[in-house]
């Protein structure tokens, strides 16, 4: 026992000290700060029973709010997977030896990278019909899948671009390197070239997820009930002035809230590549 | 058994005789520019042969036409049996690249796989080795040029000299016949010159077949066998060493090792002699 007690200080010793610091770190955090005062904001007036009412009533919308955000993210994650499928390939296109596919190449990637994400929505609403008719059966084509058809356009076109570049920043010498050890064209282009081009092609690629995500806003205008159709309904419900700014806050908060921590993974990544 | 010594196995009588590798009247122009008029080399196997000459006489160019990276418009290029200059499919020139090793001057290893994967990749993917087989000649071949510590850093985080040595030692994990030196040393720190030399030194005390480019005149003259003396796409004296470096027959070879030897034992090759040819030169914003 007695010694267990004269052991047992120096070993717990380390522990307290470490945690201290841990916890000294994260009270810097202005994150955490943030959460923890919004936290004691909500306590205090749930405790005194002095919540405001538009806080109150937000706090009833929240959920439809989230419901309405995943709609968004359903949109932006389908998109940008068809996006980079298509981009792919075009990519390949805009590298074709045939000048003719090349050029066709270059004016798609030309015409969707300079169009705005609005019109190019507009578009795809107003080109597809909303149902489908094969022989005697109907399917419908509801307007989210037309969102991210109009999503899905700029997507590949950018990632068209972002893969064009990443293959031609690899040096031809990493070609002739490969060439002289007695490499096959297709397994060079698979073993050297594409991998390295997948590191340099990541951080654009997330930032294109990024924005086409903040895109999807504009799926409401086409009658998509996504996260500001939502809010607008609920704007339109509650007829607040207070309870409407309250709402629009809530829907920077959540866009930010998603979109910000992929704009700072895109930066660290940046970061450990410049190293290397 | 180690990756390097597979070559010393059964050299057939003949090839003793015949040279591996011979160039006969090769002819190479770029548009209108003619790189080579007209080279003829020969190298023995075992033999160490360096060429040497002012910078854009055409001798790198000769390397790669070896290797087949580029195709002469004129001439034959033999490396043993294979008529290099009449290898028209990808198998065929691959047959070629199995054979033959290349060191480029800016080491050009792959930056995304660590030493131990660079020295690995060809083996097993190309030749079709075992990892475990590919792996052991590779650890073999770092402790080799003396690198052995650093088999799981990336490319970048080596010196000049250290991503050299890595780069010799991928070209011999495949266990080539010849290995060609594309200007190895002109890309390091003086300092670095040294360590990668002394590998090429034991490759060629070893028998390894070599043939050097390179502007390092007392290392040819140290190593070599024969030495070609290439100017402006043509040679203009090759020989033993003691000949091209103590009794030079032609007044050009002369003056190129005086320059060349004169200004000490700088790294530095000697500058371009001829004037800059504005016509071929291109601009880039």
């Amino acid at each position: 026992m007695a010694n267990d007690a004269t052991l047992s200080p120096p070993a717990a010793l380390p522990l307290p000290r470490g945690a201290f610091a841990q916890a000294a770190r994260h009270a810097r955090n202005p994150w955490l700060i943030a959460g923890l005062a919004l936290f004691a904001l909500l306590a205090f007036w749930s405790a005194t029973g002095t919540t405001p009412v538009a806080v109150a009533l937000l706090g009833k919308w929240l959920p439809s709010l989230l419901r309405g955000l995943l709609v968004n993210i359903e949109i932006s994650v389908l998109a940008v997977a068809l996006g980079t499928v298509v981009g792919l390939v075009i990519g390949a296109l805009l590298l074709s030896p045939s000048a003719i596919v090349r050029r066709l190449a270059r004016v798609y990637v030309q015409a969707f990278r300079n169009a705005p994400v609005l019109v190019l929505i507009y578009f795809t609403t107003y080109v597809f019909p909303f149902e489908v008719h094969v022989v005697q059966w109907s399917f419908p084509f509801p307007d989210w899948v037309k969102v991210v058809l109009g999503l899905a356009l700029p997507t590949s076109a950018n990632v068209a671009e972002i893969f064009r570049g990443a293959i031609q920043s690899i040096p031809s010498a990493q070609w002739e390197a490969a060439q002289s050890l007695a490499f096959k064209r297709s397994e060079i282009f698979r073993l050297i070239v594409l991998p390295q081009c997948l590191r340099r092609m990541l951080p654009p690629w997330m930032n294109l997820y990024a924005s086409i995500t903040m895109s999807t806003s504009l799926a409401s205008l086409v009658g998509v009930h996504d996260v500001v159709d939502m809010a607008q309904i609920a704007s339109n419900t509650v007829v607040r002035t207070d309870f409407t700014i309250l709402v629009y806050f809530t829907l920077l908060a959540l866009f930010f809230a998603y979109c910000y921590p992929i704009a700072r993974a895109t930066r660290a990544l940046e970061r450990r590549h410049e190293r290397h | 058994m180690n990756a390097t010594d597979s070559f010393f196995s059964t050299p057939a009588a003949k090839d003793i005789e015949a040279p591996l590798v011979q160039l006969k009247d090769v002819h190479l122009s770029f548009g209108d520019n003619q790189v080579l008029k007209g080279i003829n080399v020969e190298v023995r196997r075992g033999q160490a042969v360096s060429i040497i000459g002012p910078s854009g006489s055409g001798k790198s160019t000769i390397l790669r036409c070896i290797t087949g990276l580029l195709r002469p418009q004129a001439g034959e290029i033999s490396v043993g049996d294979t008529r290099v200059d009449t290898l028209r499919t990808e198998a065929e020139l691959i047959a070629l690249r199995k054979r033959v090793g290349f060191v480029f001057q800016q080491y050009n290893l792959f930056p995304h796989l660590t030493v131990l994967q660079n020295l690995v990749i060809a083996p097993t993917r190309v030749v079709g080795r075992s990892r475990a087989v590919a792996e052991r000649d590779a650890r073999a071949l770092l402790e080799k040029v003396r690198l052995a510590h650093k088999a799981d850093a990336y490319p970048g985080e080596l010196s000049g000299g250290q991503q050299q040595r890595v780069a010799i030692a991928r070209a011999l994990a495949m266990q080539p016949e010849l290995i060609l030196f594309d200007e190895v040393t002109s890309a390091l720190d003086p300092e670095t010159v040294g360590e990668v030399l002394t590998v090429i030194r034991d490759l060629v005390k070893e028998g390894m077949t070599c043939v050097l480019v390179t502007h390092e005149m007392r290392f040819a003259e140290e190593i070599s066998d024969q030495v070609y003396f290439t100017e402006a796409g043509s040679i203009v004296e090759h020989g033993p060493v003691a000949q091209i470096f103590g009794a030079p027959r032609s007044e050009r070879t002369r003056q190129f090792l005086q320059r060349a030897l004169g200004e000490g034992q700088r790294a530095r090759p000697a500058p371009p002699t001829e004037a800059l040819r504005f016509n071929q030169l291109r601009f880039a914003l």
